[in-house]
């Protein structure tokens, strides 16, 4: 039995049918086509599918499709300004090296902004205990690491 | 060269393509009219298959097809053998399975192949694989590698009668005891380096399409161009080029990415067999018990020393442990990609090697981040400490009495390998100094207040890189004077695009921006590539752009001069402008005018297109090394190790891009730090593997890692042209000496001087319980 689904996905309210076992990130990634979002395991440990609902960062593959109806979904290709302009965690990944083979990045800089949000100013210590969520094989998570804090310092200071 | 030259730390072309969710990997890929695959695998470690009932599959909704191995091999598909052959000293030669694609009628690992599903929807292909009823009959397993390597152990190749493959000495034992015996002091340490399972990020895929009489399958690769023949050869028995194998962005590789695994078979023989594209999706468990897992190895070493604590001798007993069959390159890990380094940084003339591959009922292990190197350099590092402790001598000292000085180089080991350059003493200083070693007692002063027990650990090493020994790079000069790179290296997270272009931009004055990137596409790709993997991409992808460049600025000028109208020998290049006395013609006008018949001076071909197949000594590797400085803390009454302060330094060669090559050193370390502190592969006496998900295997997370300060002690390769040297796997041999190192000497107190790794709570605080049971005993 399929189930009408509907909701906003980076500002665009959309819509779908799904069977009740679809997770939200096969409806993000397989029905809307939003391949940014990824998949890097089956027992939400890697945090490779992180979004954001409603403004928190959830892993998308642990939510079912149906759980997100009527909610604001965030991904990766809604983050930066229609212009292109780059979000302030984005940026701080490039300029800190946080990524290598990418796979990872979107879940990460998903889960960035999600710090940076809930801590200003964050000091190395707090942003490594934050991912324990995401695991990354290529950087040693530095870059990551680097990139949060310096981000989550701007972010402050364009809030103060 | 300004901001973009060699040397720079240039930020990534590749980032915001990636950072914005527009990568393109291959789960990302779908065909219209798609069947998805699902596979049957073994729940049993070693099992007879008596039957394969398919019926209730095939009946279930939306099924397409299921086929098993019979399938296959009736249309005519080939096996999978190890490429490596090995004898013993009597001439004896290895013993070699080979594999079928899928099994027909012996399972030997758990997650081994039994059957491929075909359905309209992944769900369904799921759901029915369940359906597949496999009548086994089980048969005693080896699970682990000593036991694989005891005479007790069931042969799980009946025909070869042991599951050693092969005993492979580089001589007669005798030899070197004959040294060893006039040794003042002999060391012995047995290790265990555990198996790590390698875990890209991207879970294994691939989509196969067959149409007009070709196959074009994409997949996570780390090349491609040795699978597609594969492929061709072995799968499809078609021409090489009927095949194409496409992998845009790939999800990390690591070593163990570059190989034809069966699934990619499958797929590719499915896909012609019934007419529509077939995509399997792997997820994190098949990723698991199907990619090939990494290390395993059991040694047993011997070292002896003179009165001056001098290496005399050395003796090497290796058991790796292959898995079910031998793969690609499994049985040549520790003898050409780890053991032919064995004496690793130090000067030692006798040595003995003893390796014996052997077969178990475990996945296949093959190359993985330094792929034989770390296991050899972590077993050098844990004899100088062992050595320190027999000799009374410090830990740096004994090192600084055996390694290789730069006077004596180049240096030729006993295993025949010429090491053209190293300053191993001015690694072992800087790090020791960044690292300030000299200060390091008052510190472990101020833990001990604080209740914990701190210490600092260091290691040397040394690697052999540069893979394969040739690789073909092609350069196109566009009539709009941009540059597209076609490489034969794949980058997988390596950076290429970034630093390629800072090549031409350096070799050709091409402005950086204006430089592209194409790979990983077995139809445009040149014809000899070969790929990236063994740290190889600087020295053969970085050398033969440097050379086709050169023959671009070659022909270049010839057209230049016609444009001049001056004599060719009188042109001069430097940075994108030819000139001749006081006329001067850019690139970017010799590019549009190398495609304009009028402006060709006579026997000049139109274009600006030039390729450049690099062909070096296979007997020839650059030789990055470094010295790795750790400095733990350990909580005694958890087994809790904290990880404070980490000291990388290292001689890459020439660095193309300080900010590229320290993320290689972080990640290598990362890997490293991984296998010595939390990475368990753990298979039970059946067979089971136990750890067989990121609940169960334990992934370092960004909380078991402190910041990790890389410096460069920079020497450049004397043997190729750019003066670089490999970056990518330095940190994983770097860091478990220097880790374990470290713990051995916070708990030096309990008189721990060995744990083997991982170094995870559990086992830290054990090993404290026993010291002290025995101190009170």
């Amino acid at each position: 039995m399929l189930i009408n689904v509907n909701m906003t996905i980076n500002g665009k309210a959309v819509s779908g049918q799904v069977e009740a076992r679809t997770l939200l990130v096969e409806f993000i990634r397989d029905h809307q086509k939003l391949t940014g979002t990824h998949v890097g395991c089956d027992t939400t440990q890697c945090g490779c599918c992180t979004v954001h609902v409603d403004g928190k960062a959830v892993k998308s593959c642990t939510m079912l499709a149906v759980q997100a109806v009527g909610k604001e979904i965030l991904t990766i290709e809604g983050l930066a300004k229609a212009d292109g302009t780059l979000h302030p965690v984005q940026e701080a990944f490039r300029e800190h090296h946080g990524l290598q083979c990418g796979f990872c990045t979107p879940g990460m800089v998903m889960v960035g902004v999600d710090i940076c949000r809930r801590h200003p100013n964050a000091d190395e210590h707090t942003v490594r205990l934050e991912l324990e969520g995401n695991i990354c094989r290529c950087t040693g998570y530095q870059g990551i690491v680097e990139a949060i804090v310096d981000a989550s310092a701007k972010m402050a200071g364009e809030q103060a | 060269m300004g901001q973009y030259g060699i040397g720079q730390p240039v930020r990534r072309k590749e980032d915001v393509r990636l950072l914005t969710g527009k990568g393109s990997y291959t789960d990302d890929v779908n065909f219209d009219g798609q069947v998805w695959a699902a596979f049957v695998r073994s729940p049993q470690a070693h099992a007879k298959i008596l039957s394969i009932d398919t019926a209730a599959a095939k009946a279930a909704p939306g099924v397409v097809g299921v086929f098993t191995g019979t399938d296959l091999k009736a249309d005519g598909v080939g096996t999978l053998i190890t490429d490596v052959e090995f004898k013993d000293l009597a001439g004896n030669e290895m013993f070699r399975p080979k594999r079928d694609f899928m099994t027909i009628d012996r399972v030997r690992f758990v997650g081994e192949m039994v059957a491929v599903v075909l359905a309209e929807t992944q769900a369904q292909a799921k759901a029915a694989a369940e359906l597949v009823m496999v009548d086994y009959d089980a048969l005693p397993a080896v699970g682990s590698t000593a036991f694989a390597a005891s005479p007790d152990s069931p042969a799980i190749w009946e025909q070869h009668g042991s599951n050693v493959g092969v005993h492979w000495e580089n001589r007669p034992e005798a030899e070197i005891e004959a040294h060893m015996a006039k040794a003042k002091t002999r060391v012995v340490v047995d290790i265990v380096n555990n198996r790590v399972v390698p875990n890209p990020m991207e879970p294994r895929c691939a989509v196969a399409n067959w149409a007009d009489g070709e196959l074009t399958i994409y997949a996570p690769t780390q090349g491609g161009r040795r699978i597609q023949q594969g492929l061709a050869k072995t799968v499809m028995n078609l021409p090489a080029d009927k095949v194409r194998v496409i992998s845009a962005d790939v999800g990390g590789g690591f070593g163990i990415r570059g190989k034809l695994y069966p699934e990619l078979g499958v797929v590719s023989w499915a896909t012609r067999k019934i007419g529509r594209p077939v995509k399997w999706r792997g997820d994190r468990s098949e990723t698991f018990v199907s990619d090939y897992h990494g290390r395993d190895q059991i040694n047993h070493a011997e070292l002896g020393l003179d009165a001056n604590g001098r290496v005399v001798a050395l003796k090497v007993w290796t058991i790796v442990n292959c898995g079910a069959y031998f793969a690609e390159n499994g049985p040549r890990l520790p003898i050409n990609g780890g053991g032919r380094i064995i004496p690793g940084v130090y000067d030692i003339e006798n040595f003995y090697f003893s390796v014996k591959p052997v077969l178990s009922n475990t996945v296949p292990t093959d190359t993985y981040r330094g792929a034989g190197r770390p296991e050899a350099n972590f077993l050098m590092e844990r004899l100088m400490d062992a050595a320190a402790d027999a000799t009374g001598l410090a830990r740096d000292e004994i090192r600084r009495r055996n390694v290789i000085r730069q006077d004596q180089m180049p240096y030729r080991t006993q295993m025949g390998m010429l090491i053209d350059s190293g300053d191993f003493i001015g690694n072992m200083d800087m790090a020791m100094k960044a690292a300030d070693w000299a200060g390091f007692e008052a510190r472990r002063a101020e833990s001990a207040k604080r209740g914990k027990l701190r210490g600092i650990g260091l290691s040397n090493f040394v690697e052999p890189s540069g893979g394969r020994p040739t690789e073909e790079m092609r350069i196109q000069v566009t009539p709009e004077g941009k540059a597209v790179v076609y490489a034969g290296t794949h980058s997988h997270g390596q950076g290429h695009e970034t630093v390629w272009a800072q090549l031409i931009q350096t070799f050709l004055g091409i402005p950086f921006e204006n430089v592209s990137l194409i790979q990983g596409d077995t139809k445009i790709m040149p014809k000899e590539a070969a790929g990236t993997f063994g740290s190889r991409s600087s020295w053969m992808g970085g050398v033969g752009l440097q050379r086709s460049a050169k023959r671009i600025v070659e022909k270049g000028t010839k057209i230049a001069a016609n444009l001049m109208q001056a004599e060719p020998e009188k042109v001069s290049f430097d940075a994108g402008v030819f000139s001749a006395g006081t006329s001067s013609v850019t690139m970017a006008e010799v590019a549009k005018a190398s495609y304009e018949l009028k402006n060709l001076p006579d026997g000049v071909e139109p274009g600006l297109d030039e390729s450049y197949f690099l062909k070096r000594d296979p007997e020839e590797f650059n030789y990055p090394n470094g010295t790795h400085v750790i400095e733990v803390e350990v909580d005694p009454d958890l087994g809790k190790i904290e990880m404070l302060n980490y000291i990388a330094v290292d001689d890459c060669g020439k660095v193309l891009n300080p900010f590229i090559v320290h993320g290689q050193v972080y990640g290598g370390v990362a890997q490293g730090i991984g296998q010595a502190m939390t990475e368990m592969t753990v298979y039970d006496d059946e067979g089971q593997l136990v750890t067989g998900s990121f609940m169960d295997y334990g992934m370092p997370r960004a909380h078991h890692l402190s910041m990790i300060d890389a410096l460069f002690n920079e020497v450049a390769c004397k043997t190729n042209d750019l003066g670089v040297k490999g970056a990518g796997e330095a940190g994983a041999c770097g860091a478990p000496g220097a880790f374990v190192s470290a713990v051995c000497d916070a708990l030096k107190d309990y008189g721990i001087r060995h744990i083997d790794m991982p170094l995870t709570p559990d086992r830290v605080w054990n090993t404290i319980q026993k010291a002290k049971a025995a101190t009170a005993a």
